[in-house]
């Protein structure tokens, strides 16, 4: 089996999300055309933004999308997920809040030190997780569990019983629109996040150190690679997603709630991981075919809402969804199409297959 | 050549496996905190029938850490067991309410099939998905969830009394023993009581023990969790060992939900919400590894009478806010899993430095031959 992955190269990891993405555009193209338009219209507070459900699928995935980016590198280097990342984002939110209120209101110093601070606290967090499965050699999910089942009572703790309201243009021009920018800023966000990733992997050998951590630990130790540190690393930068994340949470909402940020956005991280082609057993990995992941899952959200589908209701039909998605892409499925591809194909092209050494 | 196979071979001759040593460590874990409670709480932790109660109250859990177990034992996972047991308990509830079956007996016993075929269902699909078509099992059981849970919400929004006069005496019906039991303040003697669930919980506990133990698909399992590829060249049909491991999972789900029902008789939207999760922390605090190939049911039991023993404490303690409780309870779960982890490095490493010296024993003796290897 491995074999064939290997032999369908370097498109092939992003050949789920690909097709995923293909089937929904088209589905949709056929259901409602007017799914896609986006159109220039004055919002709430006077500002001049695009609208459509193209920018708010790209929008509200934001922090789907960076927080699975954060969570491929968690995965590749441990063979494991973090299921903490919710409820350690809703402790990131709360120290960010608590540091507004302590600076005595939203400037932009206060805002920057309060990032700072949740940042720290995050990866704080963050290196307690990754200490235990990096040194203490436990298995992520269960190292994990134990702050996915107390961090939001931290974040309670932190910032009492209350949901704090955030009103200031700065607040929402983080979490929404830039006055005079169409574009919401969230997007810069991904983008921002990604590109900073992308330069540590192109500049760095972090990539190609944590692939080998994750493909086998073992033979990475005895080549000079410190397998603790790179776990610890993909757990700082998990640790900044996380942040990143939740702040826009914050921002987007203008409210700090310890038991709605970011929740259940875990299982939808580690699912934007395994639709982008990542396996979930650490190793190889492609961010892109994350952050494609997180979006192809919101897109299903969206496309179900644009059907009168109840909220409720969501999670059968985005179940079906998925498992059509994930059988399309299935490694059965996909050499058996191959295999038809090659009958179709061979009377007419004798000279063989284009693909060789496949068995 | 002999590099794993032979560590394999090694490591089955030894007296303690690490499956028996972390299942040891629990057994311990629970057995001392349980001790520790009973001298300093008192209150309920000296009558038996706490015992009973943990048992009662988490007859469900117990039977889907099990389901959980043997799908990780075969190097899989499945999240879906928390939903099913919510989408059972709704459609029996539903369908108690609704049926027109004169027999309450044979009402019973009809839900308790649309139990097990929901649960069924439910494995079949998935075992299909995982072992034939090689999907990621994280996905397919996730998609699970998402299914049963959103077909529980289609099923109702809103919460459903089983108001079925059969069932009900079912839910009351205990098994008392009078000589566990013990004198209330006013004289009389009130004896310890068993629910029925609790029964058919230890009774899935010992029926999984043996065919993990001695059935052929069990040792399959077990062969198929700890190395996939040489359980292929072993002649095991590896697909075929996976499929059934979810179809009894799936099946454990339907008859977890069918208890949890006994135990609660209401069907709600948050049913069990979360329970996966228990249920995994259970079987890993047995000694289940999330890799494959190691792991014992008898554990994951004491797993989960470890979780539920700690989350008694808590509510007995004078800590009642329900955030203290939570992170009291985290903190109990990083200890135990932490010092489960350091008794098995430290045992790692007396055996490694056992090796060692074995090694260089070997090496002076005989220096031309046997240098390396054992680094």
């Amino acid at each position: 089996m491995k074999k064939k992955n290997n032999a369908s190269g370097g498109l092939g990891q992003l050949l789920i999300p690909l097709v995923a993405l293909g089937i929904l555009i088209v589905f949709n193209l056929f259901r409602d055309i007017g799914f896609f338009s986006i159109v220039m219209r004055v919002n709430n507070s006077g500002n001049i933004v695009l609208t459509g459900n193209l920018v708010s699928i790209i929008d509200s995935a934001s922090e789907l999308a960076i927080i699975a980016m954060g969570m491929t590198l968690v995965t590749a280097a441990c063979g494991g997920q973090d299921i903490s990342v919710g409820a350690v984002g809703a402790i990131s939110g709360a120290v960010f809040v608590k540091v507004l209120q302590g600076m005595g209101g939203i400037t932009p110093t206060s805002v920057i030190v309060g990032f700072l601070l949740c940042c720290l606290a995050t990866i704080l967090f963050k290196l307690f997780n990754g200490t235990l499965v990096a040194v203490f050699r436990i298995q992520p999910m269960i190292a994990t569990l134990i702050l996915y089942s107390c961090a939001r009572s931290i974040a309670y703790w932190i910032n009492g019983d209350a949901t704090p309201q955030l009103n200031s243009p700065i607040i929402s021009s983080i979490g929404m629109t830039i006055p005079g920018i169409p574009i919401p800023t969230p997007i810069f966000a991904v983008i921002l996040v990604g590109l900073l990733l992308f330069l540590i992997f192109r500049f760095t050998s972090l990539g190609i150190y944590t692939q080998s951590v994750g493909i086998n630990e073992g033979a990475a130790r005895l080549n000079g690679i410190n397998p603790t540190r790179i776990k610890l690393i993909s757990f700082i930068l998990l640790g900044v997603c996380v942040s990143v994340a939740a702040l826009i949470g914050v921002c987007r909402l203008g409210q700090l709630n310890h038991k709605t940020l970011l929740v259940d956005i875990e299982m939808d991280a580690i699912l934007a991981v395994a639709i982008g082609g990542n396996s979930l057993g650490g190793g190889k990995f492609k961010l892109i075919g994350s952050i494609l992941g997180a979006y192809i899952i919101q897109m299903l959200t969206t496309t179900l809402y644009a059907m009168n589908v109840a909220p409720v209701n969501v999670k059968a039909y985005k179940a079906i969804v998925i498992i059509i998605i994930v059988v399309a892409g299935s490694p059965v499925v996909k050499s058996f199409l191959t295999n038809l591809w090659r009958r179709v194909r061979a009377p007419s092209a004798p000279s063989g297959p284009r693909k060789e050494g496949v068995s | 050549m002999s590099g794993k196979n032979g560590n394999n071979r090694l490591r089955a001759r030894e007296p303690l496996t690490d499956t028996q040593l972390l299942m040891y460590i629990s057994v311990g874990i629970f057995v001392v905190m349980y001790a520790a409670a009973a001298l300093t709480l008192k209150g309920g932790f000296l009558k038996p029938q706490m015992i009973f109660d943990l048992l009662n109250d988490n007859a469900a859990l117990i039977i889907i850490s099990c389901a959980l177990t043997i799908v990780m034992i075969g190097g899989g996972i499945n999240i879906s067991v928390g939903g099913v047991i919510g989408l059972t308990v709704m459609s029996c509830a539903l369908f108690l309410n609704n049926n027109h079956i004169e027999s309450s007996a044979l009402s019973i016993l009809v839900t308790l099939l649309l139990a097990l075929g929901i649960g069924l269902g439910f494995g079949l699909l998935q075992g299909f998905l995982v072992a034939h078509l090689e999907i990621q099992p994280f996905i397919v059981t996730l998609a699970g969830m998402f299914l049963a849970r959103g077909l529980t919400t289609i099923l109702s929004v809103n919460p459903v009394k089983v108001a079925h006069e059969g069932f009900q005496e079912l839910v009351k019906t205990k098994l008392k023993i009078s000589w566990l039991g013990y004198t209330a303040q006013n004289g009389n003697l009130i004896p310890a009581k068993i629910e029925i669930g609790a029964i058919v919980a230890v009774a899935v506990v010992i029926v999984m023990f043996l065919i993990l133990r001695y059935t052929r698909l069990g040792r399959n399992v077990y062969a198929v969790g700890g190395n996939r590829q040489s359980a292929l060249m072993l002649g095991i049909n590896v697909k075929s060992t996976v499929f059934w491991s979810y179809v009894i999972s799936g099946l454990l789900s339907g008859l977890a939900g069918f208890v949890f029902l006994m135990h609660k008789p209401a069907g709600n939207a948050s049913v069990a919400m979360r329970s996966e999760m228990d249920a995994i922390a259970s079987s890993i605090i047995g000694g289940t590894l999330l890799t494959g190939g190691v792991g014992n049911v008898i554990g994951t039991f004491f797993g989960s009478m470890i979780l539920a023993t700690i989350q008694k404490i808590i509510a007995l303690s004078p800590l009642n806010a329900s955030w203290w409780q939570e992170m009291a309870s985290g903190a109990m779960l990083s200890f135990f899993i932490l010092l489960q982890s350091l008794v098995l490095m430290r045992k790692n490493r007396s055996k490694r430095k056992a090796k060692q010296k074995a090694a260089a024993k070997t090496a002076e003796e005989k220096p031309s031959g046997t240098g390396g290897g054992t680094a």
